[in-house]
């Protein structure tokens, strides 16, 4: 079957191929059955690589370790879920991943605008082609997902223990589809700089993949920080580390986009931007696949030099210096006809929002690329830490949350400061009244920055409530409705605005979280022996007893032993039972010792976290096991040749003793503030995008175009 | 002649308004290049003073600062691992061979940490040995590509 | 030799449906088809931008002397979509004309 596996994506490259020179050849010809067929081939390339990825599947679920792939990152005792997930967590499988989410989404495009368009499609069909057919050239060169090993190995090497999480198999396909999701309008744009049809026609085909795109891409962001969060040793959700600024950097571009695109709608104005946003955008998505397989930067994630980094580089050249020169081309094209008619109007405040986020993405790309920047001017190579990022970010956020308030109460063209003020006034009181409130009545005043960012998060809170309230009194006016339908209907009606106002609320609770967590968490690493107790954030905690378990694999994750801590934290009335642990995973061959591999092999801390509104106790172990050493040594020797069974009973025997007699384990507890506000607000924003995204029902559309109809057909006989 | 003057003043007024728009939005564009020029430099000051310099164990070997914040990159010398409570003690040698520095390490160890790994720690160099900074221990995953994270 | 077969025949399968279209020959009424489409789609734009003037104004975001002239400014865009969408029907120059007539008797209206 692999050998069909290769052939579907050896002839997706042809198709691909086919589908950039027929889309190029019907555009300059202006001869329509060659995009038709250029089309189809998408058609095609899309239903070969389901093939593809199928056959793929199926080998990971059958666990054919024939196939390079499979023994490399499954085994037969991998969960299931993981066998089907673990095909991202290679670079052969990601790259069919990233194909085969771009060959759907361009047939769906494609197909949605094979009426309309018809300057741009063309070109937009051959700039996707290109894009796909880069990474199926990847695939087919150098590194294909069907490679095959001469000498089958009889068991695999499992996935790694640390990517067992549902989060992290999420995490990619989420992240893949907003980088190609973004692919989309990039297309089309090109197509439209390169038929200088410049107008609004390309954005409104191409709005709703652009905000799919940026709703998964923030949904893929989050799983990341809640991976880490929950996963992770240190009890942090974001490090500044450069894969993680890799995949923020194309959302706060695409967020950009999405606003200044309403600016070139409804006046014309900010076309330059807005090709260059989303050039910026699909480059910084590739920048993101890449740095993750990239030996470029040094990082969690980069290991050694990867064997497509230098193509991949090319690539994004070529696409860089490809989209510059095509911008630089159609300058006079995009200039604008309309002027900024006052700084007080909702076109500045887009503007002002394009570069606020533009500075953000910048000061990030900075960061991240700072070891590289280094070398090239001192010729040493330094890096930055998260201190310097959060001391330019800082400052930079607080804006935008400021502007995600404002900028909706600012009128198109111009609104007088009388207006503003009148629209203002209620909101203002509300953040003022909170910075009081917490100056005087807690100790929050320790960060100003946090209490600024809760002043501007209570300031977005009254804003949208503010909309609501009104927009819902100015349709009873009309229609007389009762509140709730009121407020229903509004928000049916106008679902791209009030969506919109959904995903800024949700950003501003997001905001709440990470100013809490970050200015008022306790973090301590303590030894403890059993009985202790330490007290944080106003709990107090006490280590019971040891965890030691055998072959009880809970959390579905395939680790044979824990080791771990129970422990009760007591607050006032409150009373909670943690049970941090360490999963040991067995090593794969036998230089450890029969006994010994099972606990030399990988090892991930499980955590367990008291989950709050107010904050969370997180708490993290890592038992001591150094005891033990003698023990499993000595089981080593004498059990050297036994089978599984005598094995499990050494191991039981093992943990016993660990149980018995528990050295002092270290620990790491932490009291974050307001931290599930982040999940929560992250949550609040994704479904106020989706809201957004949401079209509207087609009897209402056509109700409500043939009203329109009928009274601007008055207009039209002069009545 | 009081008519025509004021018809002079009008339309030095109408004038005056028809230049004021274009005026503006240079001021405008001076303003905000300037605030742009600004942040920068901000940018550029800020990094190239915060940053801590990359090294490798025949780095710090051959040219070192005494007391300067170094990130040392290298893999841990099998072996050479020592657990004396909270304290972690280990050697970083070079990727390929050569040199190696003993490290005294305290805080979260990451999962992934043992001999043969990539290692990143920051920290300086004090007689000999490296002392690191607390939590700034980073692991690199063992295999070509793995979507992992560690701190 | 499995994979030498594959390629063989996904490329017939391919060729089939890729090169249907261009032995069908060109079908060129869908030009006005695809204008129409385009012409829809801003047409619905439109609407929408009337409509959250409308809402704007009842929600004391505009005044009355700004919404009445966004709204006869948006309403003549649409009105002109209108009328290029109903020239792609093909309807007589006179009653274009005739309409031009009154939309410029109008027009004249609203500006004085």
């Amino acid at each position: 079957m692999s050998g069909i596996g290769a052939a579907c994506l050896f002839v997706g490259l042809l198709c691909a191929a086919y589908a950039a020179i027929s889309g190029v050849y019907g555009g300059l010809s202006g001869r329509r059955q060659f995009v038709v067929s250029a089309r189809r081939a998408f058609y095609c390339l899309a239903a070969l690589l389901i093939g593809a990825t199928a056959i793929l599947q199926a080998a990971f679920l059958r666990s054919d370790f024939g196939y390079r792939l499979v023994a490399e990152g499954s085994s037969t005792d991998t969960p299931t879920f993981y066998k089907v997930t673990a095909m991202w967590a290679t670079q052969e499988g990601s790259l069919l991943l990233w194909a085969l989410l771009l060959s759907i989404f361009s047939s769906a495009v494609l197909f949605l605008t094979r009426d309309s368009l018809r300057a741009i499609t063309p070109y937009a069909t051959a700039v996707l082609a290109v894009v796909a057919g880069f990474f199926l050239l990847l695939t087919v060169v150098w590194v294909s997902p069907f490679d095959q090993l001469v000498q089958p190995p009889v068991e695999g090497s499992g996935l790694n223990p640390l990517l067992r999480h549902p989060a992290m198999m999420i995490h990619p396909p989420m992240l893949y589809t907003g980088y190609v999701g973004f692919a989309i309008p990039f297309a089309f744009a090109v197509g439209a700089l390169v038929t200088r049809s410049v107008g609004a026609d390309w954005i409104r085909a191409t709005r709703r993949f652009a905000l799919i795109a940026w709703t998964f891409l923030a949904a893929g962001i989050m799983l990341g920080a809640l991976w880490s969060y929950t996963e992770l040793g240190w009890g942090g959700y974001w490090a500044w580390d450069p894969v993680e600024n890799a995949s923020l950097m194309p959302w706060l571009t695409g967020t950009a986009f999405l606003h200044s695109i309403m600016v070139q709608e409804k006046r014309g104005m900010l076309k330059a931007w807005n090709v260059s946003l989303i050039c910026m955008t699909f480059i910084l998505s590739l920048m993101g696949t890449f740095l993750v397989r990239s030996g470029i930067l040094e990082s969690i994630h980069a290991f050694g030099a990867s064997t497509i980094g230098t193509q991949f580089l090319i690539f994004i050249a070529i696409v860089v210096l490809g989209s510059v020169a095509l911008v630089v081309w159609r300058l006079p094209d995009l200039r604008s006809t309309a002027r900024l008619d006052s700084l007080l109007s909702r076109e500045a405040f887009f503007l002002l929002n394009n570069l606020v986020l533009l500075a953000l993405a910048l000061v990030i790309f900075w960061g991240t690329f700072f070891p590289l920047i280094s070398e090239a001017v001192t010729g040493t190579e330094a890096s930055v830490g998260p201190p310097w990022f959060e001391r330019l970010v800082t400052p930079l956020a607080l804006v935008l949350v400021a502007l995600t308030a404002v900028g909706p109460m600012v009128a198109w063209r111009r609104v007088t400061p009388a207006g503003l003020r009148k629209v203002l006034v209620i909101p203002v009181a509300v953040a003022a009244v909170t910075a009081g409130a917490l100056l005087l009545g807690s100790d929050a005043g320790s960060s100003l920055t946090a209490v600024a960012m809760f002043c501007l998060v209570a300031f977005v809170l009254a804003v949208v409530t503010q909309e609501l309230w009104r927009g819902a009194s100015a349709r009873r006016v009309m229609t007389g409705e009762a509140w709730p339908r009121a407020l229903s209907s509004l928000i049916g009606r106008n679902r791209r605005r009030y969506g919109g106002y959904a995903a800024h609320a949700g950003l501003a609770v997001l905001m709440l979280g990470v100013a809490g967590s970050s200015a008022f968490a306790e973090q301590q690493d303590l030894r403890l022996a059993v009985g202790d107790s330490f007290r944080s954030g106003g709990w107090e905690i006490t280590y019971d007893r040891p965890i030691a378990r055998v072959g009880d694999d809970r959390a579905g994750t395939g680790a044979p032993i824990s080791f771990g801590a129970q422990l009760t934290a007591r607050r006032g009335d409150e009373f909670r039972t943690l049970r941090p642990s360490r999963n040991y995973y067995p090593a794969a061959g036998m230089e450890e010792g029969a006994i010994g591999r099972y606990f030399e092999g990988e090892a991930t801390s499980e955590v367990d976290v008291r989950w709050g509104l107010g904050g969370d106790l997180w708490t993290a172990v890592r038992p001591d096991i150094s005891s033990l050493r003698g023990s499993i040594e000595e089981a080593d020797r004498k059990f050297a040749e036994s089978d599984g069974d005598v094995r499990g009973l050494i191991i039981t025997a093992i943990a016993e003793q660990y149980r018995r007699s528990p050295p002092p384990a270290s620990f790491r507890a932490i009291s974050s503030p307001l931290v599930s506000w982040i999940w929560i607000g992250g949550g609040i924003l994704v479904l106020g995008a989706l809201l957004a995204a949401w079209p509207a029902p087609q009897a209402r559309m056509r109700r409500a175009r043939s009203l329109y109809r009928a009274r601007l057909g008055r207009d039209l006989t002069g009545a | 002649m009081r008519s025509a003057s004021l018809a002079v003043s009008v339309n030095a007024l109408v004038i005056m308004q028809a230049m004021d728009p274009s005026r503006k939005r240079r001021l405008r564009l001076v303003i905000a290049l300037s605030v742009a020029v600004l942040l920068a430099g901000a940018l550029v000051y800020t990094s190239f003073n915060a940053a801590t310099e990359a090294s490798t164990p025949s780095g710090l070997r051959s040219s070192v600062t005494p007391g300067k914040s170094y990130e040392l990159t290298g893999k841990v010398v099998k072996g050479s691992i020592d657990r004396h409570g909270e304290e972690l003690r280990f050697a970083i040698r070079d990727r390929d061979g050569s040199a190696s520095v003993p490290v005294v390490y305290t805080g979260v160890v990451p999962d992934p940490f043992r001999e043969g790994r990539e290692v990143i720690v920051s920290g300086a160099l004090e007689r000999g040995t490296f002392n690191a900074e607390r939590d700034s221990l980073v692991t690199k995953c063992p295999s070509k590509f793995t979507e992992d994270k560690q701190t | 030799m499995e994979y030498a077969l594959a390629v063989i025949v996904f490329v017939a399968l391919v060729a089939l449906v890729v090169l249907r279209p261009l032995v069908a020959g060109n079908q060129d009424q869908a030009a006005t088809q695809a204008r129409r489409a385009d012409l829809e789609a801003a047409k619905e734009s439109k609407y929408r931008e009337i409509r959250d003037a409308e809402l704007d104004l009842g929600m004391g975001k505009l005044s009355r002397a700004d919404h009445r002239a966004i709204d006869s400014e948006l309403r003549a865009e649409a009105i002109e979509i209108l009328r290029e969408l109903d020239g792609l029907d093909g309807l007589s120059a006179e009653a274009a004309a005739g309409r031009d007539h009154a939309r410029r008797a109008h027009g004249d209206e609203s500006a004085g």
